[in-house]
């Protein structure tokens, strides 16, 4: 009981959130491009290359901000290769997906030591510092927890009931749909999958890189191999957990970054379980949920498979 | 050479073609790259060449790398030949190194020939149960296995790294690793300095068995007509779900082989994320080889050369070894091109 009192600390749930930032950003992106049809597993490799990017927009323009949406346009730009491969091609999209990881791994980590140069690697960048409301910062537990964060935090928050609006309550969310389980049908009716599919691939490659930025410029002030570290994965196990819903996706990414910040909290409480454990949480209750609800709702119905006109 | 071998000369000719034409170009892409970086192309190439094959020390380490990558090569494409995409070969590699060291060190006073063989088979089933559990998921529960493999992935490597930093750590366990296996499970070395052992001739040979099975038996007929279409299978009575879960778990086992070999056949013990991505850079090879166990093997030696090859560039240039991951990248964007460009072009000529 001592140990699990210790984990009620603001600071605990203020670290949730943040560490379930940049993965909630790369997972509505995710559910974005998956609703529409097209399976995207180099979100790694995309917000490597975004994470990169913001490190030398904010650099060179001297703004976090400025720094950031340099990483979300490289997201967005990384995406469209994927779009044009797996869609305008239509090859296989995981085989692409493959290929953007290891392009985003082997790019990102080549051009770090070209640009700063090998021993200026880590350089700390113009970075975003943690906002208090006015006010609300004062608040008793809840003001350290929800109103002392980054700006970005409110803007992957804020995104949630927007996709989920735009999904279930608006034409496009019906194109999207129909893009993502029946292609043929939505064309039937006058609307083009491949550009519905190809918009949302890189508007999805725009959040994942928000999230790489938010990682680079939010939390580490510096760019480092690898430091994306599984989130484009874990992202895509969130979006199945939360059954490609934005509200579904949120909730499991609030739940994955509380196990993610309980690997530094619980040493420091003594909690007994292993940080190996707490790092495959995400996957074995993905896994569970899989087995649970089974084949019965796996998504889209035309995902992964490619349109072509006839 | 039989017909149907025969008949297969032009598809295998055109399929070489494409993966070279997309070397070049990726060669020719990263050359602006290496441009930008301030740093001679023609040098670097050299180097890597140099470096990869340039003496009995360059190649043996680059066979000895080339291991690894047939063995999650061949996995990724026996799979693939029954529709179904293993990107679990990593994971799988895992739960194969595990058993193999496990075997090699806790099992003694076995002849070296039982021994080895017994850590093999070993390696072989760890891989083939942890692909038999995505197979199941997908046979009976309809899961689809890019999924689940990506989830059973980091779930083996957490759990080994959870081993190795506890109940399997070599006593008295100040180092995160396990001890080393018993000299009598270890495979015979060809090269000392280069950690080569015969472990490439064991990994060529799984190529040729998995051809021959692949081409020659009702087995690999049966699975390959459950990859070209699940419908007309079902339909001529072929027990489709009992085939998918068959080919996970043999493309499990042979990824599993890849763990073995790099156990008992040069770093002779476990320790946590020792695999630098064989399993992801599986994927690649698989697509390269073109799904062809014998395409396979020349795939696998390309990437290993590669990989070792960049240390030599990067002595020599200075530049970053992660160029080769850029130019892996390119050359799979460049086949999935080039294969498609000139599919639309022979359907358009009809």
């Amino acid at each position: 009981m001592e140990m699990f009192f210790g984990l009620l600390d603001p600071d605990y749930f203020a670290a949730t959130i943040r560490l379930a930032t940049p993965l909630l950003f790369a997972t509505l992106g995710g559910i974005l491009n998956e609703r529409a049809g097209i399976i995207n597993i180099g979100l790694e490799g995309t917000m490597l290359m975004a994470a990169l990017t913001g490190v030398f927009g904010a650099w060179f323009i001297g703004s976090p901000w400025l720094g950031f949406a340099c990483g979300v346009v490289a997201g967005a730009l990384v995406a469209w290769i994927h779009a044009f491969v797996s869609i305008s091609l239509g090859a296989n999209q995981i085989v692409s997906g493959t290929a953007i990881n290891l392009l985003g791994l082997g790019l990102s980590s080549f051009l770090i030591r070209i640009v700063f140069g090998l021993k200026e690697q880590q350089r700390v960048v113009p970075h975003f510092d943690l906002v208090s409301l006015p006010l609300l910062a004062d608040l008793p537990l809840l003001g350290p927890v929800l109103f002392h964060q980054h700006a970005l935090v409110y803007v992957a928050f804020l995104l949630v009931p927007v996709l989920w609006v735009i999904l279930y309550r608006t034409r496009w969310g019906l194109m999207i749909t129909a893009a993502g389980e029946h292609p043929h049908a939505a064309s039937s009716v006058g609307i083009d999958p491949l550009r519905v599919r190809y918009a949302c691939t890189v508007l999805s490659g725009a959040l994942a890189g928000a999230g790489g930025a938010f990682l680079s410029l939010g939390q580490l002030h510096f760019f480092q191999d690898e430091m994306v570290a599984g989130r484009g994965f874990i992202a895509l196990a969130a979006l199945i957990f939360g059954r490609w819903n934005p509200v579904g996706g949120m909730i499991a990414c609030l739940i994955f970054g509380a196990a993610d910040a309980l690997q530094f909290r619980g040493q420091a409480v003594g909690l007994a379980i292993p940080h190996q454990f707490m790092l495959m949480f995400p996957y074995v209750l993905t896994l569970a949920i899989l087995i649970v609800v089974g084949g019965k709702s796996q998504g889209p119905a035309a995902i992964g498979i490619p349109y072509r006109r006839n | 050479m039989s017909e149907a071998a025969a008949a297969r000369i032009p598809e295998v000719l055109r399929a070489t073609s494409i993966s070279l034409a997309a070397i070049a170009l990726a060669l020719a892409a990263s050359a602006v790259l290496i441009l930008l970086a301030g740093a001679d192309p023609l040098v670097a190439y050299w180097a890597l060449l140099q470096g990869a094959v340039g003496d009995g020390f360059a190649l043996g380490n680059t066979l000895a790398r080339t291991t690894p990558l047939i063995f999650t090569g061949l996995a990724v494409a026996f799979a693939f030949r029954c529709n179904l995409l293993n990107i679990g070969a990593e994971g799988q590699l895992y739960a194969g190194a595990l058993a193999s060291v496990v075997i090699g060190i806790y099992l003694t006073g076995l002849p070296a020939v039982l021994h080895i063989a017994l850590a093999i088979a070993g390696g072989f089933m760890a891989g083939a149960a942890w692909g038999g559990v995505a197979g199941y998921l997908r046979s009976a529960r309809g899961i689809n296995e890019i999924i689940s493999t990506i989830m059973l992935n980091f779930v083996a490597i957490f759990f080994v790294s959870y081993l190795v930093h506890g109940p399997l750590a070599e006593p008295p366990g100040f180092f995160h690793q396990t001890a080393m296996v018993a000299e009598s499970a270890r495979l015979p070395v060809l090269y000392a300095k280069s950690d080569l052992s015969i472990a490439i001739f064991i990994a060529v040979g799984f190529a040729l068995v998995t051809a021959y099975v692949l081409w020659r038996t009702p087995f690999g007929l049966k699975l390959r007509a459950v990859g070209e279409s699940t419908g007309t299978a079902r339909f001529a009575g072929v027990p489709v779900n009992r085939y998918v879960f068959g080919a996970m778990s043999v493309s499990g086992g042979l990824a599993g082989l890849a763990g073995t070999t790099e156990m008992i056949g040069g770093q002779y013990r476990l320790l946590d994320f020792f695999s630098p991505g064989y399993g992801f850079d599986g994927i690649a090879v698989a697509f390269l080889g073109r799904s062809d166990p014998i395409g396979v093997v020349f795939a696998a030696f390309l990437f290993a050369a590669l990989r070792v090859g960049a240390n030599q560039m990067q002595r020599t240039t200075g530049l970053p070894t992660s160029l080769i991951l850029v130019i892996q990248g390119m050359v799979i964007l460049f086949i999935l091109g080039v294969a498609v460009l000139e599919w639309h072009r022979r359907r358009r000529r009809g």
